[in-house]
C-alpha cells in the first residue's frame, strides 16, 4: 500500500506530511501532529469527541481520512483560544456554567458549539440540544453544557455590541433585554 | 478501530472514477462523504484494497431545477441540501427530512448520494427518493443510464446498480397544487437510526378528495418500502372521512420481512410505524388542506 503525501494547514499552521491512507485526520492531528487535544472515544463517528473544523464547518475527525484533508484548513480545540491563551467564549461559558467534570468530551463540545453559534448566534434552547446532540458526555450531564452554550451565545452578542458601538473591551457590557 | 491498510485514489473526473472502478474491480469502493463507509471500515465490516474519493469532484455536485425536475449532484452535501431555497421550495420532503440524518457534523461530509448509493433500509434519502418516484443517473465505462427508483433498492445495502457504476445525481420529481410532505420516525436517540418511520406526499383535488399519494417506510424491511397497496384504496377518498390511525394501519400491512434485532420486534417496529404514519398523514393532509390550487 502506497504512502500520500499529504498538505494542510492546521490551526494556521502549514503542515506537510506523507501518510499511510488508512491514517484518519484524528489520528494524524495527534500522532503526526502532536495536538492531543483531539480526543477518540469511539472513533466511529457516534460520540463527537473529535470533531474539528474543517474549512470552517464542524465534522468528526474520526470519520475521514488525513488524505481527504489535503489543502483545508483544519482547526481543533488547540486554535480556539486566543495566542494569548484568553479562552473563547464558548470555553469561558463552559468553564463558568460547570459544563466539564473529567474533560474528555470537551474539546468536541468547544469546537461544535463553536460552528453552532457562528452560524446561529440567537439559539432556542432546543436549537441548542439538537446540535450537541452529536457530542456525547458521559458524566458531568448535558444540563451545565446548554446552560453554557446559553451563556456564550449572550456574551458574543454582547462582545458583537460593544465592538459595533466602539467600545473598549475594558467597558461595562450593556446586556440587553 | 483502525481500517485495514488500503490505496487512496482520488480522480480528477467521474469517468476516470468509473474507469479505475472497472479496473479494480470488487477490491475497490467508491468513497464519497464516508459517513457510513469510514465506521464500516474502522470496524473492519468492510474491507478493500483501494478506495476512490470522489467527494472533490464538482460535476457531482450541484442543485438545479430543470422542468418538473430537481436534479441533485450525488456528491452535493445533506447540509447543503437541508439549507437550501430550492430544495424548501420544490422538494419539501427532502428539507423536511434532512434533519434527521445523523447530526449537523455527519451532514457537514455526508452526502445525498452516498446516502441512496448505501441505501440503509432505515436512511432518509433513500426514503424520500422512493416515496417521490425520484430517478436515479448512474455512469459507468459503457455510459449514462437512469434507474426508477422503484427498481433502485434492492436488498441490506443492495441496490442495482452494477460494480462498475457509480451514482451520479438524483432526479426528484416537482409537485404541484394543493400538496402536503411529511416525515415522522422514532428513533432513541435523536440521531440514531429509526426503529420505524413513514414518510407521506399527497395531493387533494378541488373537492378534497386525495387525487395522488405516496407512503414511505424506512427500518420496516431489508430495504426503504413503499405502502402501495395502502396507496391504491386511498385515491379518491374524501380527505375528511380518512381516519389517520386507520391509514397508518393500512400503511403496514403486505410487509414480510420487518426486522427483529435488539432494538425490538417486528411486532413492536409495526406498531411504531403505523404510529409514524399516522403522524404523517395528518401533517401532510394538513398541509394539502390548507393549500390553495
Amino acid at each position: 500500500m502506497h504512502d500520500q503525501p499529504v498538505r494542510l494547514s492546521v490551526n494556521g499552521t502549514p503542515i506537510a506530511a506523507t501518510v499511510e491512507p488508512r491514517m484518519t485526520l484524528a489520528d494524524f492531528l495527534r500522532e503526526e501532529c502532536g495536538l492531543t487535544g483531539t480526543h477518540l472515544g469511539c472513533e466511529h463517528g457516534a460520540c463527537g469527541a473529535c470533531t474539528v473544523l474543517l474549512d470552517g464547518a464542524a465534522v468528526r475527525s474520526c470519520l475521514m481520512f488525513a488524505v481527504q484533508a489535503d489543502g483545508t484548513e483544519v482547526t481543533t480545540v488547540e486554535g480556539i483560544a486566543s495566542p494569548d491563551g484568553t479562552l473563547s467564549p464558548v470555553q469561558s461559558a463552559l468553564r463558568e456554567c460547570h459544563g466539564l467534570q473529567c474533560g474528555f468530551c470537551t474539546p468536541g463540545f468547544v469546537l461544535s458549539l463553536t460552528a453552532l453559534l457562528r452560524d446561529n448566534p440567537e439559539p432556542t434552547d432546543a436549537e441548542i440540544r439538537e446540535g450537541l446532540s452529536g457530542n456525547f458526555c458521559r458524566c458531568t450531564g448535558y444540563q451545565g453544557i446548554v446552560t453554557a452554550a446559553h451563556r456564550a451565545a449572550e456574551a458574543m452578542r454582547v462582545a458583537d455590541l460593544q465592538s459595533a458601538a466602539g467600545a473598549s473591551p475594558g467597558q461595562p457590557a450593556p446586556v440587553p433585554e | 478501530m483502525k481500517p485495514a491498510a488500503f490505496d487512496y485514489h482520488r480522480p480528477g473526473t467521474a469517468e476516470e472514477a468509473v474507469g479505475l472502478l472497472a479496473e479494480l474491480g470488487d477490491e475497490a469502493k467508491i468513497i464519497a462523504g464516508g459517513q457510513s463507509l469510514v465506521p464500516m471500515l474502522s470496524m473492519r465490516l468492510a474491507y478493500f484494497d483501494h478506495l476512490i474519493d470522489i467527494s472533490r469532484l464538482g460535476e457531482l455536485q450541484g442543485i438545479e431545477r430543470r422542468g418538473q425536475q430537481l436534479w441533485i449532484g450525488a456528491g452535493t452535501t445533506e447540509t447543503e441540501v437541508g439549507a437550501d431555497a430550492q430544495v424548501r421550495q420544490a422538494v419539501p420532503l427532502l428539507t423536511r427530512a434532512t434533519p434527521f440524518v445523523g447530526h449537523f457534523q455527519i451532514r457537514n461530509r455526508g452526502t445525498l448520494g452516498g446516502s441512496i448509493a448505501h441505501a440503509d433500509a432505515a436512511g432518509e434519502y433513500p426514503a424520500v427518493a422512493l416515496t417521490l418516484d425520484a430517478v436515479m443517473e448512474v455512469l459507468s465505462p459503457r455510459g449514462r443510464r437512469e434507474i426508477a427508483a422503484a427498481d433502485f433498492f434492492t436488498g441490506v445495502w443492495e441496490t442495482s446498480m452494477e460494480p462498475d457504476e457509480v451514482l451520479t445525481a438524483t432526479r426528484f420529481p416537482v409537485w404541484n397544487g394543493r400538496s402536503g410532505f411529511a416525515i415522522q420516525e422514532f428513533a432513541r436517540r435523536h440521531g440514531d437510526f429509526a426503529i420505524a418511520g413513514a414518510l407521506v406526499a399527497v395531493a387533494l383535488d378541488d373537492a378534497d378528495r386525495v387525487s395522488r399519494c405516496a407512503i414511505g417506510l424506512l427500518g420496516l424491511g431489508a430495504t426503504v418500502r413503499r405502502a402501495t397497496a395502502a396507496e391504491h384504496a386511498l385515491i379518491g377518498k374524501p380527505a375528511a372521512e380518512l381516519v389517520p390511525e386507520d391509514v397508518g394501519r393500512a400503511a403496514m400491512t403486505g410487509l414480510d420481512d420487518i426486522p427483529t434485532d435488539l432494538q425490538g420486534s417486528a411486532a413492536y417496529r409495526t406498531k411504531v410505524g403505523a404510529a409514524m404514519a399516522a403522524r404523517a398523514w395528518t401533517q401532510a393532509i394538513g398541509e394539502a388542506g390548507a393549500a390553495h390550487a
